[in-house]
């Protein structure tokens, strides 16, 4: 119960500084803000997909895109309402994550991350074939751009939403289901779990968040999006953050989504590295150097103490 | 490669076995495909050139394919950062060029860089989490990816760069077909550096050690092989090869990027699930098909545009895990519960 208490604790002071944080912030870093709470959704989507059914995907960045293009092509031809455009993308990515989810129930592990992967190379590249209605290269230009206090209200309100959608998810039924298939596939079937059900639609939740994400990342860059932004190093970037966090670790989506938003920014100070490319050399060094040194993420080693504290007695 | 490789001697059985794993349905499909090319290389002037064109891009695939082959065998990890080694070691070479090395002087000091590069990262990077999840392998490579893009933009910027043609401009001429000197000098190279695994692989000790490294790590260990240093030395001939590979695909697209090599690194995943992921020969077999059948699918579907030659090999990819997932050449694994 204790820990029930901390965790609504801790939820209501984080929402509490999210809300307070606009009024300190300069606009500049609202935007920034706003794009940590953008990489918060899709880590978040990621994190139910990776971390608790236990299915690698480094094909995030296609889903993003493909809900970036359905807000701007929504804005551009119909100029829809770019809320309902993030509800539009939910559901398109939903769809499409039930597709890829389909052919990966025949596949696990290494094979799984080798699809993705591909996935998240090939996706663009359609953004090129079909450049008519997909806008080619030059990509597309929403017809609405919002501002960056309303962006960042949007994302944070979004983010909070999914947070509480995720966490109720994950507690119940379909959460149990999802964690017994990440331990064993085999144990989780023989208790009862229908695993071609519960794996695709882990598929198709993770996809719908990481949509929803591209909605909002298309918005934080003016209303654009275009084939380069959705680039094989944002699937990278996605699951790096979704690793450092903790993977199965609510709370460290938290920490990832923070690192991989701000961290480009912040190595841009750093001396020797500090020019227009070293932000990726510090970016691989920590993400390296994580793995190897806190396997379970920064939420694991917190909750190390966490746990230490709570349950001093347990042996 | 991957028919020879028992653990016994081979009796007389084997040999029967042999015998008539020659006429399973994989060779004879692979003879059929080698058939059908040729009869369309005579029949058609583009078809041949297109071929040539295919298979030498092919090789390139294949011998990456190979590279990640070679580890995912000894260590079931997939280097998910292995085209952007290939990638970095082809900046060193541009690198060794500029202060005033040959080209092939600076292609063979690259290997050795590439090498002692692999190794070094099986050692600090790899082994200490080679034992842990699927997960934690794949995204200490991804990290790795990031890091060296990182690390190669940082230190000689994204803009293009620009490398000696190491075989000339030249093209031939045979009847109708025209075939560039590059595109026979790569095949050459890729296949002589395969062969030359391969020798090693088949008739040195260390060869040996590494297939009972890779193959029975316990038992290996057991007689005497170092297994580590085996798999080191493993990731250092993975580079090498990646390193080929790189060298290989600057000549034929001219410029140097860091991008280089992000498209060949799905090629070559699709050429290594086409072969079967566990087999060497599959790899490059697996590369020459691909890299063949993209070209002329790209010159006979007006579909297919150079955009979609990605997405394809995508397709072939996921074609591939769905219908057979042991490729054309592994073997079915059983999974015990």
């Amino acid at each position: 119960m204790r820990v029930h208490a901390l965790g609504v604790g801790t939820a209501a002071a984080t929402a509490a500084v999210l809300a307070l944080l606009p009024f300190v912030l300069s606009g500049y870093h609202q935007a920034l803000a706003a794009q940590v709470g953008v990489y918060f959704i899709a880590i978040l989507g990621l994190d139910i997909l990776t971390g608790y059914t236990g299915q690698i995907s480094i094909g995030h960045g296609a889903f993003m895109a493909i809900g970036g293009y359905t807000t701007a092509i929504m804005s551009r031809d119909h100029d829809t309402n770019l809320i309902l455009t993030m509800l539009m993308a939910f559901g398109v990515c939903f769809v499409f994550g039930l597709l890829v989810g389909l052919p990966a129930l025949r596949l696990s592990g290494v094979y799984l991350a080798l699809v993705t992967f591909a996935l998240a190379v090939s996706v663009p590249q359609f953004t090129l074939k079909f450049s008519n209605f997909l806008g080619g290269s030059n990509g597309i230009q929403s017809r609405t751009v919002v501002s960056h206090l309303r962006l960042y209200a949007m994302s944070w309100t979004a983010a909070a939403i999914m947070f509480v959608a995720a966490w109720l998810l994950l507690r119940g039924r379909t959460g149990r289901a999802f964690r017994a298939i990440r331990d064993s596939e085999v144990a989780a079937s023989s208790s009862g779990v229908t695993l071609p059900v519960y794996k695709t639609l882990a598929f198709g939740i993770s996809a719908a968040f990481a949509g929803v994400a591209g909605s909002l990342f298309v918005m934080g860059t003016n209303g654009f999006a275009q084939p380069n932004e959705f680039d094989l190093l944002l699937s990278l970037e996605l699951l790096v953050g979704a690793a450092v966090a903790g993977l199965g670790s609510l709370w460290g989506v938290l920490l990832g989504a923070a690192f991989i938003g701000l961290l480009p920014t912040i190595s841009n100070d750093v001396p020797l590295v500090g020019s227009a490319h070293g932000q990726d050399v510090v970016f691989g060094l920590i993400v390296v150097l994580v793995m190897l040194l806190l396997p379970t993420g920064f939420a694991g080693f917190l909750a190390r103490f966490r746990d230490v504290r709570i349950r001093p007695t347990r042996t | 490669m991957a028919t020879v490789e028992t653990s016994r001697q081979p009796t007389l059985a084997d040999r029967g076995r042999l015998l008539r794993g020659a006429l399973r349905p994989v060779n004879l499909f692979l003879l059929a495909a080698a058939v059908f090319l040729v009869v369309g290389s005579l029949d058609s002037e583009i078809f041949a050139q297109q071929t040539v064109a295919g298979l030498s891009q092919g090789a390139v695939y294949g011998s990456l394919a190979l590279a990640l082959v070679l580890i995912y065998r000894a260590t079931e990890v997939i280097n998910f950062a292995q085209g952007e080694l290939a990638m970095a070691t082809t900046y060193v070479a541009y690198q060794l060029i500029q202060w005033g090395l040959a080209y092939w002087a600076a292609f063979f000091a690259t290997l050795a860089i590439a090498f002692v590069l692999g190794t070094l990262i099986q050692l600090i990077l790899i082994r200490p989490v080679q034992h842990k999840s699927v997960i934690a392998v794949v995204i200490v490579t991804v990290g790795l990816f990031i890091l060296i893009d990182g690390v190669v933009t940082w230190k000689w910027g994204a803009d293009i760069k620009f490398m000696p043609a190491p075989f000339g401009q030249q093209v031939y001429h045979w009847g109708g077909v025209a075939v560039s000197r590059q595109d026979i000098g790569t095949l050459l190279v890729t296949v002589l550096s395969v062969g030359l695994l391969w020798v090693l692989f088949q008739f040195t000790k260390l060869g040996l050690g590494m297939r009972a490294a890779a193959l029975r790590p316990a038992a290996a260990a057991l007689v005497g092989v170092r297994v580590n240093r085996m798999l080191a030395i493993g990731w250092g001939l993975a580079a090498v090869l990646g390193a080929v590979a790189g060298l290989m695909t600057e000549a034929n697209q001219f410029v140097l990027q860091p991008s280089l090599m992000q498209a060949v690194l799905l090629y070559a995943f699709s050429a290594a699930v086409l072969g079967g992921l566990e087999s060497p020969a599959g790899a490059v077999v697996g590369g020459l098909l691909l890299g063949v059948f993209l070209n002329l699918v790209g010159q006979y579907v007006h579909f297919v545009t150079p955009e979609l030659r990605l997405p394809f090999a995508f397709a072939v990819l996921l074609g591939v895990l769905l219908i057979k997932p042991s490729g054309l050449f592994g073997r079915r694994t059983v999974r015990k519960v």
